[in-house]
């Protein structure tokens, strides 16, 4: 009797696992905190169940390529010779999904400045280049007339690790300094002309904090969560702005938005918008047949629906955890992307 | 088992037991050598062995990659590290066999293998809240500003104080293998014969003059082998030197200023590297590692058995 009701137990258990479709994931560690609260509303809701882990960005790209992982998530869009590369092995190209915005927050220690500090990009360039050496410089004093800057020396505090962050700030760095893209250039680990090294963003904030004088980078998530001052950059449009969830998503109001959303914000021209935003991506094949990690349509649909729900209903979860919402102009070319979405030929959404 | 069986196949099976498993470590230690080697071969091609080893630029953006910066940190603060430790690890482990007994004897040793099983992790932190603001605030300013004012030569070579940096990744560092260096010299000195110590005695010898003429040159193996195990250590050292040393591959090295080790290059780098030769350069660094390693290890074997002959002939 027991026995019976034992193994009727078991019999449905599996019929249960055997019908849950799951997916697996991996790439960037910045928006893994989101994902994760993503993947877990979603279970609850569908039942499909999303693995998701955070190996950084660079491992994400290979473990797609490898097809090892039915998508991969990366802080940098693929470059141009990657998308030919990927098209090429495998005869249907890359979508880049935008899930969510994320700034790089300026954080200094300056002891008795109450006021935030005001830089902008070609003064970011030389404190960075080591070029201005002393907080009382003219240049700085310069932009911050209201402020009394100490005599103090200029710390310069960078990730040692490599990091989609620092590909951000180089590549904002890169946009509005000639010198800093000739000598520098930009990438996830570059050769720092100064300044001492930290390990991941608390790496930095450590130092930061420690050292009066300092000035260094990390994500704005991370600078709000743990109440670190930071600077307002000057954008564009030449307004001095403050990382917010606000000035960070109307980075991406732009009126020329790419098709591919393979689009770099830094520096942009939206007049309200942050300068060193970015868009984090999910990657899939627009083929998901192409990639051996799909066994069967409904794995590939469940995957087409997941993206559907993340750049509609889950935008909601985006900013209690600090992400900015995507805008409406990004939300509709990538809808028009995921309906391009196919399984062996066949569309996924309609 | 039969006892006719266990007989004949007891020690056979015992054997083949004994041999498989050393062999699976052997092979083990081969493979680790072979993967490190042809994962680093397309930067060992690019740049050529010794172009690779003694190049001074590592750019991940241009692609230039050479180790020299990051050995150079392993080479100074290793070795600055041991010397720093060398001398307290030896007075903890004599204090420890000839100047106390009882509880005493027991708390201090007891304490001093603590210290190895720190994490180093905690090292780190430790160093980062507790040491870097000693370090910079009691002895790093007060020399920088006296050099500014009266020997500003000097400048160059300290460096900026920030505390973060070779001083302070040095100086965890040998805190670090003080309790390596000491444990064996504590075996070494412990196997020291009563009887050498009482003959000496006999003969009007001092404290100082036993410790010196008997206990020390007979101990001094065990007291080298200390010395190549907190060497090691040293060489491999990652995550608290990565947390104190500032993470610089900018050439001139300052006593102050921020510098690379090695391991914590790897460490820090592996994790994102995307490109190919960025990712087998960092695979070719660990080859180096593990050559430098292995050069140590063969110098101090040759060194113990020089000094295990003079033992013999005294």
């Amino acid at each position: 009797m027991v026995r019976t009701a034992f193994l009727t137990l078991l019999l449905l258990a599996s019929l249960g696992f055997a019908g849950r479709i799951q997916l697996n994931g991996a790439g960037a560690t910045f928006p893994y905190p989101l994902y994760a609260k993503y993947f877990s509303v979603y279970y609850k809701l569908t039942g499909v169940r999303v693995n998701y882990q955070s190996i950084g960005s660079g491992g994400g790209v290979r473990q797609l390529f490898a097809q090892t992982i039915h998508f991969g998530a990366s802080d940098a869009p693929l470059s141009d010779e990657k998308m030919a590369e990927f098209e090429k092995k495998f005869q249907t190209p890359v979508v880049h999904v935008p899930t969510a915005l994320g700034a790089v927050a300026v954080i200094y220690n300056l002891p008795g400045v109450k006021e935030p500090l005001k830089v902008s990009g070609p003064l970011l360039a030389e404190i960075f280049l080591g070029q201005v050496r002393m907080w009382n410089d003219p240049k700085i004093q310069a932009e911050n007339p209201g402020l009394r800057l100490p005599p103090l020396p200029v710390t310069v505090v960078h990730r040692s690790d490599g990091s989609g962050t620092t590909y951000i700030f180089t590549e904002y760095l890169s946009k509005v300094s000639p010198t800093w893209r000739e000598r520098v250039g930009f990438g996830k680990s570059v050769a720092w002309p100064t300044g001492l090294g930290g390990k991941g963003n608390e790496g930095v904030a450590g130092l930061v904090r420690q050292t009066p004088g300092a000035i260094g980078y990390a994500e704005l998530i991370y600078a709000l969560q743990n109440k670190i001052p930071y600077a307002a950059v000057k954008n564009r449009a030449g307004k001095y702005v403050l990382p917010s969830l606000a000035s960070v998503k109307a980075a991406a109001e732009i009126e020329d938005f790419p098709k591919d959303t393979r689009v770099s914000l830094t520096d942009t021209p939206a007049p309200e918008g942050y300068p060193i935003s970015s868009l984090t991506w999910i990657l899939v094949h627009q083929d998901l047949g192409k990639n051996r990690a799909y066994k069967n349509r409904a794995q590939a649909e469940a995957m087409a629906k997941l993206l559907w729900w993340i750049i509609h209903d889950g935008q909601e979860y985006n900013e209690p955890l600090h992400y900015a919402r995507l805008p409406e102009v990004a939300v509709k070319v990538t809808e028009e992307n995921l309906r391009g979405l196919r399984y062996n030929g066949e569309p996924l959404l309609r | 088992m039969p006892n006719w069986l266990y007989q004949r196949l007891g020690d056979r099976l015992f054997a083949a037991v004994v041999v498989l498993l050393a062999l699976g470590v052997v092979a083990a230690a081969l493979a680790i050598v072979a993967v490190l080697y042809f994962g680093g071969r397309e930067a060992f091609a690019t740049f050529g062995f010794f172009g690779f080893v003694l190049g001074r630029v590592w750019d991940a953006v241009r692609g230039q990659f050479g180790a020299w910066p990051p050995l150079l940190g392993t080479l100074i603060t290793s070795a600055a590290a041991l010397s720093l430790a060398f001398f307290p690890a030896l007075s903890t482990a004599l204090f420890v066999v000839e100047f106390s007994s009882g509880r005493l004897r027991e708390t201090v040793a007891y304490l001093i293998d603590l210290l190895a099983a720190l994490p180093s992790v905690v090292y780190g932190l430790w160093g980062i809240f507790v040491l870097v603001p000693l370090v910079r605030d009691h002895l790093e300013l007060p020399l920088f500003t006296w050099a500014a004012a009266h020997a500003p030569a000097l400048l160059p070579i300290l460096g900026p104080p920030t505390g973060i940096g070779l001083l302070s990744a040095t100086l965890v560092l040998a805190l670090m293998i003080v309790p390596y260096a000491s444990a064996l010299a504590r075996d070494a000195l412990e196997l020291v014969p009563q009887s050498q110590r009482e003959a000496m005695y006999a003969l009007g010898a001092t404290r100082w003059e036993v410790i010196r003429r008997v206990v020390i040159p007979y101990a001094r193996a065990g007291i080298f082998s200390g010395v190549v195990l907190a060497l090691a250590r040293a060489l491999g050292e990652t995550m608290a030197v990565t947390m104190l040393i500032g993470n610089s591959v900018n050439l001139p090295y300052t006593l102050f200023g921020p510098a690379s080790t090695m391991a914590s290059l790897i460490a820090n780098e592996f994790t994102e590297a995307e490109d190919d030769l960025h990712l087998s350069a960092l695979i070719a660094v660990g080859f180096v590692l593990l050559l430098i390693a292995l050069v140590t290890n063969l110098i101090a074997t040759w060194m113990l058995r020089r000094m295990s002959h003079g033992e013999g002939r005294r």
